[in-house]
């Protein structure tokens, strides 16, 4: 009976409100897809960073099986060059170098098959095509210079190489993205955290009689207020549905059919990543309509 | 029933107090009279029972309740066993009186059956019987009142507020009305009316309250309305109107010819 009622109230709320509540839905889409499309944006700086790459400034890649660098003429590197180069680091480089790594062929398959689950370009790899590496943090990033110049050349060192170099543009790119990304979130959030405001006042001014009859009998301040709490948070939660349906087609279309297509060499983002995003969007648009529901209701529908 | 003890009501600092130091006692099953000029304290005397306000000073016990210091979300409770009917009888112009009726359950969660019991039995007492599909600009205004009072006793009050129910009705229309309030306070219904209405109040005889000014100047167990001051103040046979408060003829204009 109640529920009924309740939802009777919401559809006839929700109709005589129409342009309202679209406008609400579309804001709240727009809003969110920004929220998403950060959220993803991230997600795709997540991808492109390995495990090594927060906490180390330089790779020092020994000498696999097969390598046609000159210092690499003996074959693979041997544990005695290694120990000859962690030598070196740990004199020669004490001061620029703060903490080293070592990662092993076994130990880099094992994160390279973290990162392609489904294999390379098609290919199967093993633990033998991977390469063992000596991972540095640098006391100071700037010092790479000197690193390289010690350890470059070296017996069993087929190449030393600054990580940031090569990904810190694109990271500055993608970060610059999401902060604009998620400005405009912001903005876009604002107004319909007041749209919505507007909306439930709107509906609460159209049914004024029906709300003053209900606390006059003694309906109980939830029983009045959930038409429009529900008001909000439908049209809410639609425009968060309509999110995820948009960034779920970008991805779909955008990265997945087409850049994965052209550049094939970077892990991209995936509509696995947008269902992760999308139960945020959901959550977040429900906590939006609850503010401002939470504003506008104690001042117009007391009891 | 209602008690209220050395009741204040100031709703601007500084104002007139709209009720001051108002001590009244209604007993269960009492049919009350409130009497007073527009302006005289008896709509706050009714939304202090309804808890719409809270008094400045004194305690106000409605039903057993201190309702004063009722908590909000208690309020519900209290005004369910409350009912109220207004003057403009703010029936909802979208629905039947039957749904008028049945809303007043809906909302607070009565099942179905028992609305469907109930709302023509309701109905039928009023004097509404086979009305219910009626819109309510269909009805007179006696019977737009029958309906408001049918959804103010629907859930069974012990308690009928009436403000100035017969304000908007002619006076047979309004004795019809009179006559269902007598019936609902012979079942035990506690009521109160507040009205400007000197012929059903003295027709009435039941207990009338008085105020002034917020003041309580008389409460008589089967009182009448009470004095009312003559439309014209007997001036002699000067023309007062054309001239207001002097009673002494306006000294002719001479209109200046140009």
């Amino acid at each position: 009976m109640r529920f009924q009622f309740v939802l009777g109230e919401v559809v006839s709320g929700l109709r005589r409100n129409t342009t309202m509540v679209v406008a609400v839905v579309l804001v709240t889409f727009v809003s969110l897809t920004f929220v998403g499309a950060a959220a993803l944006l991230q997600a795709q700086i997540g991808k492109l960073k390995d495990d090594w790459y927060d906490l180390v400034e330089v790779s020092v890649f020994l000498c696999p099986e097969g390598s046609v660098s000159p210092t690499c003429a003996t074959g693979e590197a041997t544990d005695d060059q290694i120990d000859a180069v962690r030598q070196v680091i740990d004199t020669e480089l004490s001061s620029q170098v703060s903490k080293v790594y070592f990662e092993s062929k076994q130990q880099a398959f094992e994160a390279f098959s973290e990162r392609y689950p489904d294999g390379y370009q098609g290919t199967q790899l093993t633990a033998d095509d991977m390469q063992a590496s000596l991972r540095l943090k640098l006391t100071d990033a700037e010092q790479f210079a000197v690193v390289s110049d010690v350890l470059s050349g070296r017996d069993g060192v087929e190449i030393v190489e600054d990580q940031r170099a090569v990904f810190e543009p694109l990271f500055r790119t993608l970060n610059v993205a999401t902060l604009l990304a998620a400005g405009l979130a912001g903005v876009m959030l604002l107004a319909a955290v007041l749209l919505i405001t507007t909306t439930i006042r709107l509906s609460a001014v159209s049914r004024r009689k029906e709300t003053e009859i209900m606390r006059l009998v003694g309906a109980s301040n939830l029983f009045i207020q959930l038409p429009f709490l529900l008001e909000g948070a439908l049209a809410a939660v639609l425009g968060s549905l309509l999110a995820g349906g948009g960034l779920w087609l970008a991805v779909r279309f955008m990265v997945s059919d087409w850049l994965e297509r052209s550049v094939d060499w970077v892990a991209y983002v995936s509509e696995v990543d947008v269902f992760r995003v999308a139960p945020l969007l959901v959550v977040m648009a429900v906590a939006l309509a609850a503010l401002s529901s939470f504003f506008m209701l104690n001042r117009y529908t007391r009891i | 029933m209602i008690r209220f003890e050395n009741v204040s009501k100031v709703y601007a600092r500084g104002a007139r107090p709209a009720l001051d130091q108002v001590s009244v006692d209604v007993e269960r099953g009492e049919f009350v009279f409130l009497v007073g000029a527009s302006g005289s304290g008896k709509s706050t005397f009714l939304s202090l029972v309804l808890r719409e306000q809270r008094p400045t000073r004194g305690r106000v016990y409605v039903a057993g309740r201190d309702v004063a210091n009722l908590s909000g979300w208690r309020v519900p409770t209290l005004r369910r066993q409350l009912g109220v009917v207004f003057q403009d009888f703010r029936l909802l112009q979208n629905k039947t009186v039957h749904e008028n009726v049945a809303f007043a359950l809906q909302v607070i969660g009565k099942p179905r059956h028992v609305i469907r019991d109930t709302v023509p039995e309701v109905l039928d007492m009023v004097g509404l019987a086979g009305k219910g599909k009626r819109m309510p600009t269909e009805l007179s205004g006696g019977e737009q009142q029958r309906a408001a009072i049918a959804r103010a006793i629907v859930n069974r009050p012990q308690i009928l507020l009436a403000d100035e129910p017969t304000g908007n009705l002619d006076p047979t229309t309004s004795l019809g009305i009179m006559r269902l309030l007598d019936r609902i306070n012979r079942t035990g219904t506690t009521v109160i009316m507040a009205t400007h209405d000197d012929e059903i109040v003295n027709e009435m005889r039941r207990r009338v309250v008085e105020l002034s000014d917020g003041v309580v100047v008389r409460d008589e167990a089967r009182g009448g309305y009470g004095e009312r001051e003559a439309i014209l103040p007997d001036v002699g046979a000067s023309p007062v109107l054309d001239a207001p408060g002097s009673g002494t003829r306006a000294p002719v204009q001479t209109v200046r010819g140009s």
